[in-house]
């Protein structure tokens, strides 16, 4: 076995392999920091090239790029408040406050170096596991995927903050929303509308730029500074590398779930995140800064993601299953060049080699691009300390754009409206928009094993020894972070609650409380909605959204109720049930809504390319009241942008009417 | 077809005639086709690495290379709607001026097959150009002690588990070769691919399972040659006459209608068999076809199925050929008609029957 590890080290270390694995490198890093694009865009990009190569190269590149990009797309998460990818979500959460804080080079090296370390345990792992992987993932069966997926839920007594009811109820909301599609199991259509778009379900990169993105956007734009409220970059990098430091055994801890999570085949890599970084929350003493700015909110998913993407490559190829849309790629790539995965790759007499040749190129893949990153960072760091009005368009460009990627169709960016407006209220209300997250990832895990467990078990299937063991620990986890609440309580409960409620009283304790009596009310209408759609479905398609529906349901009346008291003036009520972060400023977040469904809905009339330069110019003068000069160089500078970028992937921008009736007689990139 | 709406009316005065002179070669080419300097889009209603899209990015430089005038041949994914938005989207957008081309799959098929009224395209109005036949291989457990397809009888009392990716799916074929067979199987939904239905078999959960034949080969074989495994049958390729025949990749192995006759002494028949057929023929033995939009002219047509042709021909194709189209015969030139008919077309009574089947048995809502 060590001799095919050097032998695969000596193979790699020829020229060319060297030279195509940092092609695969800087396309890696290009695509990661461009906050739109990711693996997926990535390896389409190389996948044409691919065709004929020698596999050694091949493969050294095709590694580089997915090495690199967990680290890469770190910077528009921490930046912009922009999940880089599906994988990075949690880390918008205090990665985006600490660069509002100033703090956006601390929490870059903290994530460079937690990305870099957990980058080299993944290959580590994978040079280990690789050779007894086979039994391992065949002892993970749907009852034990089912166990693990309620694991994965029961983190949200973790991630709901101080109100249990409202994160229940998120969760819910977000279970819901991903009963949206095509179901698992008889394969009828729940809440579909009887839209094509709607059949394979809410994309979660929608999801993601929808509920954290947008959000953001408006609420930059509203406080009209720039990103780093100090204007400057504040705190540099040997303070985040000695957070890393600091934490390195909680880094050690996100590596070894992120790995796990990864070789095991059905949960995904935007499990691995919210798990980690719920793992983070649960086993730190002091979580009052999570979500305002903890470093160890980036430390832990970044880690995570990125020994992720080593274990992902596992099943991809001991059993030609892929973790993630771009393991799909690779493994198309693979079959190109003539690889087929198979129990061959763990085997030292046949392909084993190639295996280390993706071990070691992971790893030195993942020093080169972290290396490349740490160099990078600092101009681009300065992004935060621009003006945001002259930012915001590029911001809003970036979303849509983003969005688009989903399913290339104009119906993502309504999907993204949509969702993005349910974002807006669920940070204003103070829903925990994790809990949301860690629902929507669940859904079709949670049912599909659920079913598939049934069937292949029957109602027994927890018995299973290692299901006993996912459920102890499920228990022991809940116990675990219900216990830690406790002494904090009897410190001085009284001084604490006055503390809460003068800083609440001050900011997010709303006189007027119908608006949250609102919101509430529709999430009850939606769980309602789902309800009634499900019934209508058969029997095995119709469990999982009425249970859900009733969950949500009753948690929303738990919600309710309290808020109605207080809106017909019976009771007064506490912090967490009347929260809104607008209860004392002026609701002007309107306009700026205006300017996003101006945007999309012009897209639907004149296409994306007219909407795009009709908006920057709009915005740029009225919004921002840039001068001509500077408003057109922008401009020119976005158009720029997209055409490069659709004329590299090779695609057509989102169509309205007017590409509808005068298709023939356009040409790109109006069509 | 002469129908003037006003969509098509607006359109073409505003295009007018410098618009049609600017973009690509005229409708109806006057002299010998050639698409020097052009661009082809190959549509794929999949997403990028799909099984189809790899079929159509390994095709795409050979086209290109025997295409008069080595038009540059490009990959547009366009996925969504389980395949039927892209499809759709191109019947109502692709010209007929040669520099588009559809490719499809089964998933593709299938809808327009069971008469889903979202389907838009009409496979019977495009033009084929290409169709590529796939394969697979049906096994058992060998703990059961069935050794060949003539014992099957034993186990038609035992509830046999099969994880598939959807009643509606590629999977509709095992199922009604299941049924036709008189196999008692339990059919466990929600699988997310071939692969996944190969674990929960390895796992023991499922009981009987198929895999499209390079995945036999790599994953399955072991397995049978550890003794776990025993092949039953190959769903089988059908010759120019639209008969099946054995699968050149397993010359051994009996093809599902041999399999019959094995276990029941009698040849297949019936609105059952006749369902079966029509769904192998689209999902199998003309898998992916790849065609050209309504109207293109004869000559566009022609030397398209000459390039491809050609392109199957080309010895560097076929050194590197691999996995990816097996050791199957490529439909090309003037067979291509009869093979691609039997993908897309089924007999009115046979597709009622599934429907009816799928609504009692599996609660599908058409």
């Amino acid at each position: 076995m060590i001799d095919v590890l050097l032998h695969a080290l000596q193979n790699l270390f020829t020229l060319t392999n060297l030279g195509f694995m940092l092609v695969g490198v800087t396309v890696g890093l290009v695509v990661g920091i461009l906050p739109a694009l990711g693996g997926i865009a990535g390896m389409s990009l190389l996948l044409p090239f691919v065709y004929g190569m020698e596999p050694t190269s091949a493969v050294a590149m095709m590694v580089g790029l997915l090495a690199v990009i967990p680290t890469s797309d770190t910077f528009s998460s921490i930046l912009m408040g922009i999940p880089g990818s599906a994988a990075s979500q949690a880390t918008v959460l205090d990665g985006f406050p600490l660069a509002r804080k100033g703090e956006a080079a601390r929490a870059l090296s903290a994530s460079f170096s937690a990305s870099l370390v957990a980058g080299l345990f993944g290959a580590l792992c994978l040079t280990g596991i690789v050779i007894v992987a086979r039994p391992l993932i065949l002892s993970f069966s749907s009852a034990e995927l089912f166990m693990l997926a309620l694991f994965g839920l029961s983190m949200v007594g973790v991630l709901a903050g101080n109100n249990l009811a409202k994160g229940v109820a998120a969760c819910a909301l977000g279970l819901a929303v991903g009963c949206i599609g095509t179901a698992p199991a008889a394969g009828g259509e729940r809440m579909s509308f009887g839209s094509l778009y709607m059949m394979s379900g809410i994309e979660i990169t929608i999801i993601g730029l929808g509920i954290f993105a947008l959000p953001e956007v408006i609420d930059l734009l509203r406080s009209n500074a720039s990103i780093s409220s100090t204007g400057k970059l504040g705190k540099g990098w040997l303070d985040g590398l000695k957070d890393t430091w600091t934490h390195r055994f909680l880094m050690l801890r996100t590596s070894g779930i992120g790995a796990m999570i990864g070789l095991i085949p059905g949960l995904g890599g935007s499990v691995s995140d919210w798990i980690s970084y719920a793992h983070t929350v649960q086993t730190s003493k002091d979580k009052s800064q999570f979500g305002k700015g903890d470093i160890r909110g980036v430390i832990g998913p970044e880690a995570a993601n990125n020994s992720c993407a080593g274990g992902n490559l596992i099943p991809t190829l001991l059993f030609g299953i892929p973790g993630s849309g771009s393991m799909a790629i690779f493994l198309a790539a693979m079959i190109l060049i003539g690889l087929q995965p198979g129990p061959a790759m763990a085997d030292p007499n046949r392909d084993l080699d190639l295996t280390y040749t993706v071990v070691w190129t992971l790893a030195i893949a993942n020093v080169v691009g972290t290396a490349a990153c740490i160099l990078l960072s600092p101009s681009i760091a300065r992004l935060t300390t621009i003006r945001f009005v002259l930012f915001a368009p590029f911001m809003i460009l970036i979303v849509t754009f983003g969005a688009y990627q989903a399913t290339r169709s104009f119906e993502d960016l309504i999907a993204l409206l949509v969702v993005g407006l349910l974002g807006i209220f669920l940070k204003r209300f103070g829903w925990p928009r994790p809990a949301f997250l860690i629902g929507f990832v669940l859904a079709g895990q949670v049912e599909t094993y659920f079913y598939q467990a049934v069937q292949f078990y029957g109602f027994a299937f927890p018995l299973r020894p290692v299901a006993i063991v996912i459920a102890v620990l499920t228990v022991v986890s809940v116990w675990f972070s219900t216990r830690k609440r406790k002494p904090t309580e009897p410190l001085d409960p009284a001084i604490e609650a006055l503390d809460e409620l003068e800083e609440e009283s001050k900011s997010v304790v709303a006189s007027n409380i119908w608006p949250q009596v609102i919101f509430t009310g529709l999430t009850l209408g939606w769980f309602a909605f789902a309800i009634i759609d499900g019934s209508s479905k058969s029997f095995l398609d119709k469990v999982f959204p009425i249970t859900v529906g009733l969950i949500g349901v009753g948690a929303s009346l738990l919600v309710l109720w309290p808020q109605l008291m207080a809106a017909t003036g019976r009771r007064k009520i506490g912090g967490s049930f009347n929260f809104d972060l607008d209860a004392n400023r002026a609701a002007d977040f309107w306009p700026y809504v205006a300017w996003i469904v101006g945007f999309i809905l012009a897209t639907g009339v004149v296409g994306f390319f007219l909407a795009l330069v009709g908006f920057f110019i709009g915005f740029l003068r009225l919004v921002a009241k840039a001068g001509w000069l500077q408003t057109l160089a922008l401009t020119v500078g976005a158009v720029a942008l997209i055409l490069v970028l659709t004329s590299i992937l090779r695609m057509n921008l989102p169509g309205g009417l007017l590409q509808h009736y005068f298709y023939d007689a356009l040409v790109w990139p109006l069509r | 077809m002469i129908k003037l709406s006003r969509r098509n009316f607006i359109t073409a005065a505003a295009s007018g005639l410098a618009a049609s002179a600017l973009l690509g070669p005229k409708a109806l080419a006057q002299g010998p086709v050639d698409f020097a300097g052009q661009t082809i889009e190959w549509w794929m209603p999949f997403a990028e690495g799909g099984g189809s899209d790899v079929w159509a990015r390994f095709f795409a430089p050979f086209l290109s290379k025997h295409l008069p005038g080595q038009p540059n041949v490009v990959i547009r994914n366009v996925p969504g709607g389980g395949s039927i938005t892209g499809a759709n989207e191109f019947v109502a957008r692709a010209r007929p001026d040669g520099l588009s081309l559809l490719g499809t799959s089964a998933s593709t098929q299938f809808p327009f097959l069971l008469g889903d009224p979202r389907v838009r395209y009409d496979y019977a109005k495009l033009a084929p150009v290409l169709v590529s036949p796939t394969g697979g291989v049906v096994y058992l457990p060998a703990r059961f002690g069935v050794t060949s397809p003539a014992e099957l009888g034993k186990i038609t009392g035992e509830e046999l588990v099969y994880g598939s990716q959807g009643a509606t799916s590629l999977d509709l074929v095992p199922l009604l070769a299941f049924r036709v067979l008189g196999l008692n199987v339990r059919h466990v939904f929600g699988m997310t691919g071939r692969s996944d239905g190969r674990l929960a078999f390895e796992r023991g959960e499922a009981t009987i399972d198929y895999q499209t034949s390079s995945a036999y080969l790599t994953n399955v074989l072991p397995l049978v040659e550890q003794g776990d495994a025993v092949p039953m049958f190959s769903w089988g390729v059908l010759d120019a006459n639209g008969t099946v025949q054995r699968d050149p990749t397993f010359p051994d192995l009996p093809h599902f209608v041999e399999a019959y006759e094995m276990m029941h002494g009698s040849a297949p028949s019936g609105v059952e068999f006749d369902a079966y057929m029509a769904f192998f023929g689209s999902g199998f033995a003309a898998q992916k076809p790849a065609m050209l939009p309504e109207g293109t002219p004869e000559d566009i047509v022609f030397t398209y199925r000459k390039a491809f042709e050609d392109a199957v021909n080309d010895q560097e194709l076929q050194a590197i050929k691999g996995d990816i189209l097996g050791d199957y015969v490529q439909a090309v030139g003037p067979d291509i008609e009869k093979l691609y008919a039997v993908a897309t077309s089924v007999e009115p009574a046979a597709r009622d029957w599934v429907r009816e089947m799928l609504t009692t048995d599996y609660q599908v809502q058409f």
